[in-house]
């Protein structure tokens, strides 16, 4: 039989707030345990929420990117349970009316491109952070992420893969961040994803019963586990079995998913409207204020950049994976209008890998964009070769001669001799020189072609412009 | 002295004929000779008053004087204050001594009031009657084998036996006037979101409100000068021009239509306090008042409607209280789940326990829309009732409570019947209503009768005016429990 993989995400995405979502105490990352909870975080008696309207504001910016349906009023609930890093006993959450509704995201999985709709994204805080370990058999409570604004964004069961998975998760990564909402980080969980997997035999309607699997830190183990969880089901249904609904724990060491807790034993959140907070009314004059604070998205400039600057849908795709690398080219092309896919080719090739090679931000790139295109500007009106053009770019890296290509050229004299009558000239002095070759090329060995050239380019210490040198000695041979 | 009002209390200071220091030391004493039987406070701190005492004598030499400076005020163990035990009535918070000030106790301490110490109240303010304290019940002063209400007894209590000038309490169904009611004192709930409920540990939120509990209307009045105001740390509190309660005290009460709710009057009243309520709406027609009758249809539904709520709110709020931060935490447990179990099963007491357990099975997956739903739409029917009868009178009277003070014991074993010492009560604060209670006479057993009078929102001013205006023609207000000033 063959079968259907469906697949929705659930993914908590940090806001980047200073402060916490219903406290002051700082959201910073990797503060001593429990120096960074009020008596609101911790829960103390008599202590109450208040919104902190930055995190309204970037659920507002993400519903408005996706085009969703802004809620107002949208209403503050409480999730009920009992566990040690849960100071209040309930999570402050969204449950029947969330703030963003509906919306959808553009994915491709190679040459197929398609829309993914979301159900909901809903603002709440984050729990603190049990440590089971060091403490002499004892569990410590680090309270410090308590409150921790996120946005939970939830998929419909839209996706067909753990390829479509992670195009999709990598799409709303580069959308939060562009959008300047969340930083992204998966180490430090700021970016965390869940996936409710099923599968139906292909082409039937009715899906099957899911599993939730959580715990999924990285792109690469959110495809593994749905790859591993989908083969485990499709395994159950063609033994015969039937899948139980539970929630799974993926385990990378093992690349495995396994029982976390089955739904007898889920819990009863007993949701209900947070009586300390009002319904959220969100005016529109705010949400015009936001969309006008919006910058153009990820879609968009891939669009502009195929119409406008004739790129590939891949070429685009790439520059427009994050914000800054997308800034960094438009701001290199901006100086080399004609010259988009020579700008589009060196920033993919020559400076995102010297970018991975040394480990840094293109935010953070020693080559600015200005510097880059006087580079690219050398090469486009033939001054130095291709070849030279990667000395230079490393001599610019280094920051050698004031990081300018054409002190640099000047300096390491590295400027093509592209004057036809000089090559000429050359060529002239080649051929007198090798007499024997030159019967041979006209005898039809085609070999002694590249002899000839390589003697022109080693009287120049390879500055002769390859191309003109390969013209004039062909005409010069034919004459 | 013990007698005197917050006015007279501030003039003798200002006259500098008696220093906070040597007031809140009279106090002190009293407290310490009566408090033994009576039971109406849980933490006496002498140094920590005395200290603000000290302090509120250096603001009145240096003319920084405001109305209360240097008047000892007990605080309702509910509120938490820097420093001091703060039980909540509860062994769950046995031994919680808080870090910080609620904004109640924020607000006193910057007049320069001294806190005299926390009153005694029912266990996480659920009790009509101050029984289900951790640390006892507290007595009726009027007589010691009655129950003061609740769940402010300890402040109740404490005002009528003459303890305090005055006390806060808080009122989540009634828990202000019902025992200013049962001991013969004032008492006033504000319209919801006037008082911050910030520092007030949450009984159930959308209910509760804090409040002043004192002798008379116009010291109701100071003291709600300095409680009521706007505070970003609780989101449900009320941005309003800030007004002087005081300020219409003293008027004539002009046209005042008084609404009497057939409902309150048909059945259910016993004898002594109904004729008690009769003489008070006498003396309000001699003072030119008309009354009205309105109907309040749907009033009879607030007990179902708030012992669905007020839990349901309850079981959340208290979800809390687990033992892994602050508070009790049981000494002998095996795993996470038992250490919970445990901590709470010893940490609570049997009301709070039943309560939770409502409120978990009212919220629970199935029953959600069948109970708490449905009572949020009737909470809105009850809400409208009293809508409708303002545009016909400007207050609703009735009595406080149907009875006057029942014995200790007496109810302590019939929920049921002890949920209906707020029948007349509770509806305000499903509609988020200012209410109060004056003393109006004496029932059964010589026990006092209050009388209830319900204000359309933010009515506070007129409410105090027309309760000042009784009490300038009547005396139950000044009337103390006999015998309480001999030395013992």
């Amino acid at each position: 039989m063959q079968w259907e993989i469906v697949i929705g995400l659930e993914i908590h995405a940090q806001l980047s707030t200073q402060s916490k979502i219903f406290s002051g105490a700082s959201t910073a990352y990797g503060a001593q345990p429990n120096t960074q909870a009020c008596g609101v975080d911790i829960a103390l008696p008599g202590v109450l929420p208040v919104l902190n309207y930055g995190a309204v504001e970037r659920a507002i910016k993400f519903g408005l990117a996706i085009g969703a349906k802004i809620n107002s009023p949208s209403v503050f609930a409480r999730k009920n349970y009992f566990y040690p890093d849960l100071p209040k006993g309930y999570q402050i959450s969204q449950f029947e009316l969330p703030v963003v509704q509906g919306g959808s995201i553009k994915i491709q999985v190679g040459n197929i491109e398609k829309a993914v709709r979301l159900t909901r994204a809903h603002l709440e805080e984050d729990a603190g952070k049990s440590l089971h370990e060091d403490f002499h058999g004892m569990s410590g409570i680090d309270l410090n992420r308590a409150g921790t604004p996120l946005l939970e964004i939830v998929s419909e069961p839209d996706l067909r893969s753990s390829a479509e998975a992670a195009a999709y998760a990598k799409a709303l990564h580069t959308l939060v961040r562009w959008i300047g909402i969340c930083d992204g980080n998966m180490q430090e969980g700021s970016f965390r994803c869940d996936a409710n997997v099923s599968v139906r035999p292909r082409g039937t309607e009715k899906l099957g019963t899911r599993c939730e699997i959580k715990n999924l830190n990285s792109f690469r183990f959110l495809e593994k586990a749905i790859d591993f969880e989908a083969r485990r089901q499709i395994e159950i249904l063609e033994d015969g079995g039937s899948i139980r609904q539970e929630t799974r724990l993926y385990d990378a060491n093992r690349d495995e998913t396994r029982t976390m807790r089955s739904k007898e034993e889920a819990h009863d959140y007993r949701y209900f409207p947070d009586p300390d907070l009002l319904p959220l009314s969100i005016p529109k004059e705010w949400i015009e204020q936001v969309k006008a604070m919006l910058p153009e998205l990820p879609e968009a400039r891939r669009n502009r950049y195929i119409e406008d600057y004739g790129l590939s849908s891949y070429d685009a795709s790439v520059l427009t994976a994050t914000r800054e690398t997308a800034d960094y080219f438009e701001n290199t092309v901006k100086q080399l209008p004609a010259q988009a896919k020579l700008c589009a080719n060196w920033i993919m090739g020559e400076v995102s890998g010297r970018l991975n090679k040394e480990n840094i931000e293109i935010s953070q790139c020693p080559v600015s964009p200005v510097q880059l295109a006087g580079l690219l500007a050398r090469i486009s009106d033939d001054t130095i070769s291709g070849k030279s053009a990667k000395d230079v770019f490393d001599s610019m890296w280094q920051n050698e001669y004031g990081g300018s290509a054409d002190a640099i050229i000047a300096a390491k004299g590295l400027k093509q001799i592209s004057d036809d009558n000089e090559i000429e000239k050359l060529i002239d002095e080649v051929l007198a020189a090798n007499p024997q070759q030159v019967a041979d090329y006209r005898s039809g060995k085609e070999k002694a072609f590249n002899s000839l050239v390589g003697q022109v380019m080693k009287a120049t210490k390879g500055k002769a412009n390859p191309a003109q040198v390969n013209t004039i000695l062909k005409k010069k041979l034919l004459e | 002295m013990l007698n005197a009002s917050l006015k007279q209390l501030a003039t003798q200071l200002l006259e500098k004929k008696i220093s906070s220091v040597e007031l809140t030391e009279a106090f002190l004493k009293h407290i310490k000779s009566l408090n033994p039987e009576l039971n109406a406070f849980i933490t006496i701190n002498e140094e920590m008053s005395l200290a603000q005492a000290q302090v509120a004598d250096k603001m009145i030499a240096s003319g920084q004087a405001h109305p209360l400076t240097g008047i000892p005020v007990a605080q309702k163990d509910i509120f938490c204050a820097t420093g001091w035990l703060t039980t909540c009535g509860s062994k769950m918070l046995s031994n919680f001594v808080s870090p910080y000030d609620a904004m109640v106790i924020e607000r006193f301490n910057q007049v320069g009031a001294v806190n005299i110490g926390k009153t005694n109240m029912d266990e996480f303010a659920m009790g009509s009657s101050n029984e289900t304290s951790y640390y006892g019940p507290v007595k009726n002063p009027w007589d010691t084998l009655a129950v003061p209400g609740g769940s402010s007894g300890g402040s109740a209590c404490a005002v009528a036996a003459r303890m305090v000038p005055a006390a806060t309490g808080t009122d989540t169904g009634g828990s202000i006037r019902q025992p200013a009611a049962l001991c013969g004192i004032s008492g006033i709930k504000p319209t919801y979101g006037l008082v911050s409920r910030y520092g007030m540990i949450a009984f159930a939120s959308s209910l509760d409100q804090g409040g002043p509990m004192a002798k008379s209307a116009e010291d109701l009045a100071l003291l709600l000068n300095v409680m009521v105001g706007f505070d970003g740390r609780d989101s449900t509190s009320l941005q309003r021009e800030s007004e002087d309660y005081t300020r219409d005290l003293e008027k004539p009460l002009g046209q005042l239509r008084i609404g009497l709710p057939k409902e309150y009057f048909a059945k259910g009243m016993s004898n002594d306090v109904a004729s008690a309520v009769e003489a008070a709406i006498a003396e309000y027609r001699k003072l030119g008042a008309t009354m009205v009758e309105v109907s309040l249809p749907n009033t009879m539904l607030s007990i179902p409607v708030y012992y669905v709520l007020a839990p349901a709110e309850a079981s959340s709020n208290l979800s809390r209280f687990d033992g892994v931060r602050y508070g009790y935490r049981a000494s002998r447990y095996t795993d996470l789940e038992d250490m919970y179990k445990k901590t709470r099963a010893e940490g609570f007491g049997a009301e709070v326990k039943r309560r939770i357990l409502i409120g978990t099975y009212v919220l629970s997956h199935g029953y959600y829309d069948a109970y708490y739903l449905q009572a949020q739409k009737l909470r809105r029917l009850i809400a409208r009732d009293f809508t409708e009868a303002f545009k016909q009178c400007d207050v609703i009277m009735g009595p406080t409570s149907p009875a006057v003070a029942f014995n200790l014991g007496e109810r302590s074993n019939d929920p049921l019947q002890m949920y209906l010492s707020d029948i007349y009560t509770i509806a305000a604060n499903l509609a988020g209503l200012p209410a109060m209670s004056i003393p109006v006479g004496f029932g059964g057993k010589n026990r006092p009768v209050g009388l209830h009078i319900v204000g359309n929102y933010f009515k506070e001013a007129r409410m105090l005016n027309i309760a000042h205006q009784y009490q300038q023609v009547t005396d139950w207000h000044l009337r103390a429990p006999a015998g309480l000033f001999e030395a013992k």
